[in-house]
């Protein structure tokens, strides 16, 4: 298999196995999820459950209070790095925005390369700032399974070979290029069964937390 | 007496009466096509005042003479025609004046007389499916010709992405059963020359190389790394626009008046390695993308079937709204069978729960 086939082959029969993996974990777990139900609520209602849903699904997002800033202010500040950079990695780099938007039809405004190029570097770091504090603290890595390991790799691997691409590290472009992708779509198919599925169910938990805390009148 | 054939590249130039200037002056261009610094034009000259020159046989099969007009439509006077008459040309189906058995009697005679010596370009793909009945000359499959002809060579040049990796010819479904020379070709050094066409002053190149330093150095797909090294991404005018993000979305917004990059309307540049972005088309007058189109990736495998030139590289290329419409339609289904069976599951152990008494535990504990 030359470059070219690799890099058609990923782009073609490789994206649509992994997307459709993709979407049909999703649902299942999602349905998996929902489908279970809830024992009625009987109290009496006491807020307005919605609002306050709605309210922690983004309070959260926010860091936490200055109590347990300074317990954990490195967990904080490289979980927040990896987050961050994450995201601008992902939705901010033009090559990707165009993915996106060919096949979902979304579109937005990117950011100069340059900077995603700073981001990149920021997420890489982030992460192997992670990994050193899983493996050092001892707390942590006695709850460490094979999992988060496993999952650390996946999601660094994307981001690395996407700087090496870019920057025409070890391989050629087109390879290079090809294994971002393939390396992406390894990831796409892992995140529906493995902890990566918080990326979507997190939304629903916590607008859950914040409508029962909500309905019963206590913040959330 | 000493034919025209016998005689160095010094001489023969000579004999058509270029000067010591004109001949240094032509190693120095020599020099730059070949990408090499002007302290070696000394080493050139010394190597081509030396050098035979050498028979050449061209044989053109599954084309479309483009890459022929590729090399004789560059301006007169020039390195390329300077080159042309420094090698001998024996057999040229498109340029030669001898045609039928004439025409095969000179290969045969170039064949002989430089036996071991000669090169062989090749431009056109060949066939070999039913016994490579598709493309025939002079009542032979080209894959006879190329076996017979590659045979005695020193070493093949494929000219062109259908003699370098199929081209056309070879695209989907390949109803020929194209192939390239070096597939053909395993005991023979070959060096491809791709692009659709290929620069005129990449394949005279390439030759000049041949000629002072042997073989040049290749690329992991037989390219000269020379002419191949960098993508035309990396050499690109409208690169500083890739890099702040400026795209043109179609071919006639601002966006493309501006000049912005062309990444989204499709460009390959990214992934092709040729020297347009700096040897530029006619002359040295542009190349493609400064004409407002973005690279196709000619230089490239398979260029022809990598999923559509307007494509964006980082575009999906199969179709994946019906595979991925059944997978969330599965995942739905089964998700919900799931959750019921969950459900049951609840319901049974709700139902078989047994209260735990203290009295319970007490008994646990001492039994
Ligand atoms: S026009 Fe093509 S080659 Fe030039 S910078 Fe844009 S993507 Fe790269
Ligand atoms: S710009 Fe690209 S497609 Fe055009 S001739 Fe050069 S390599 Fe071929």
């Amino acid at each position: 298999m030359n470059e070219v086939n690799f890099l058609l082959w990923v782009r073609g029969i490789g994206f649509d196995i992994a997307l459709a993996i993709f979407v049909f974990g999703i649902m299942l777990r999602f349905m998996e999820i929902l489908w279970l139900g809830r024992k009625p609520e009987l109290a009496a209602v006491r807020g307005n459950g919605v609002a306050s849903g709605m309210r922690t699904v983004f309070s959260r997002f926010l860091p936490a209070d200055s109590n347990t800033l300074k317990r954990s202010l490195f967990m904080v500040v490289a979980g927040y790095g990896f987050h961050i950079g994450l995201f601008v990695v992902i939705f901010l780099f033009a090559p990707h925005a165009e993915l996106i938007e060919s096949v979902t039809g979304l579109s937005w405004p990117t950011l100069p390369s340059p900077i995603v190029d700073f981001f990149t570097v920021l997420t890489m770091l982030a992460l192997m700032a992670l990994l050193w504090r899983r493996l050092t603290h001892p707390v942590l890595r006695f709850l460490s399974t094979g999992e988060d390991y496993l999952m650390l790799l996946l999601t660094f691997l994307p981001v690395l070979t996407g700087y090496m691409a870019f920057h025409h590290l070890f391989l050629s472009y087109g390879w290079m290029l090809g294994l971002h992708i393939l390396s992406v779509e390894l990831l796409l198919i892992v995140i529906p069964f493995t902890k990566l599925i918080h990326m979507f169910t997190l939304f629903m938990a916590r607008w859950y937390s914040g409508f029962m805390a909500g309905q019963k009148g206590v913040q959330s | 007496m000493t034919t025209r054939k016998d005689l160095t590249v010094g001489e023969a130039l000579r004999t058509q009466g270029i000067s010591r200037r004109g001949f240094l002056k032509f190693c120095a261009a020599t020099a730059s096509m070949m990408a090499l610094p002007p302290s070696s034009i000394p080493a050139i000259a010394a190597a081509l005042e030396k050098a035979r020159r050498p028979s050449v046989i061209w044989l053109s099969f599954q084309e479309c003479t483009g890459c022929t007009e590729s090399l004789t439509r560059s301006h007169a006077p020039s390195i390329e025609g300077l080159i042309f008459n420094v090698i001998s040309l024996d057999y040229h189906h498109t340029l030669q004046a001898a045609s039928g058995d004439a025409a095969e009697e000179a290969r045969h005679t170039a064949m002989k007389e430089n036996d071991g010596k000669y090169i062989v370009v090749v431009d056109g793909s060949i066939p070999v499916k039913d016994g490579g009945v598709y493309s025939t000359i002079a009542g032979m499959t080209n894959l006879e010709i190329l076996k017979e002809t590659v045979a005695g060579a020193a070493a093949v040049i494929a000219v062109g992405s259908c003699a370098a990796f199929g081209g056309l010819p070879a695209a989907n479904p390949n109803p020929t059963g194209a192939v390239s020379v070096s597939e053909l070709v395993k005991d023979k050094p070959v060096v491809n020359i791709p692009g659709c066409p290929p620069i005129p002053v990449v394949i005279s190149g390439v030759i000049a190389h041949f000629l002072t330093f042997g073989l040049p150095e290749l690329d992991n797909l037989g390219r000269p790394k020379a002419f191949y090294g960098t993508s035309i991404h990396d050499r690109c005018y409208r690169r500083p626009f890739y890099d702040k993000g400026l795209f043109a979305e179609t071919f006639d917004d601002e966006g493309a008046k501006k000049g912005w990059c062309l990444y989204k309307l499709g460009c390959k540049g990214p992934t092709t390695y040729n020297a347009c972005a700096t040897m530029k088309w006619n002359n040295g007058t542009s190349f493609p993308i400064e004409a407002g189109h973005g690279c196709i990736g000619c230089s490239e495998p398979q260029f022809w079937d990598a999923g559509g030139f307007y494509k964006a590289l980082a575009e999906p290329t199969g179709n994946f709204t019906t595979t991925a419409g059944v997978a969330v339609a599965a995942g739905a289904a089964l998700g919900a069978a799931s959750g019921l069976l969950n459900r049951n599951k609840q319901k049974q152990a709700g139902a078989e729960h047994e209260t735990v008494t203290a009295d319970n535990l007490e008994k646990e504990q001492t039994s």
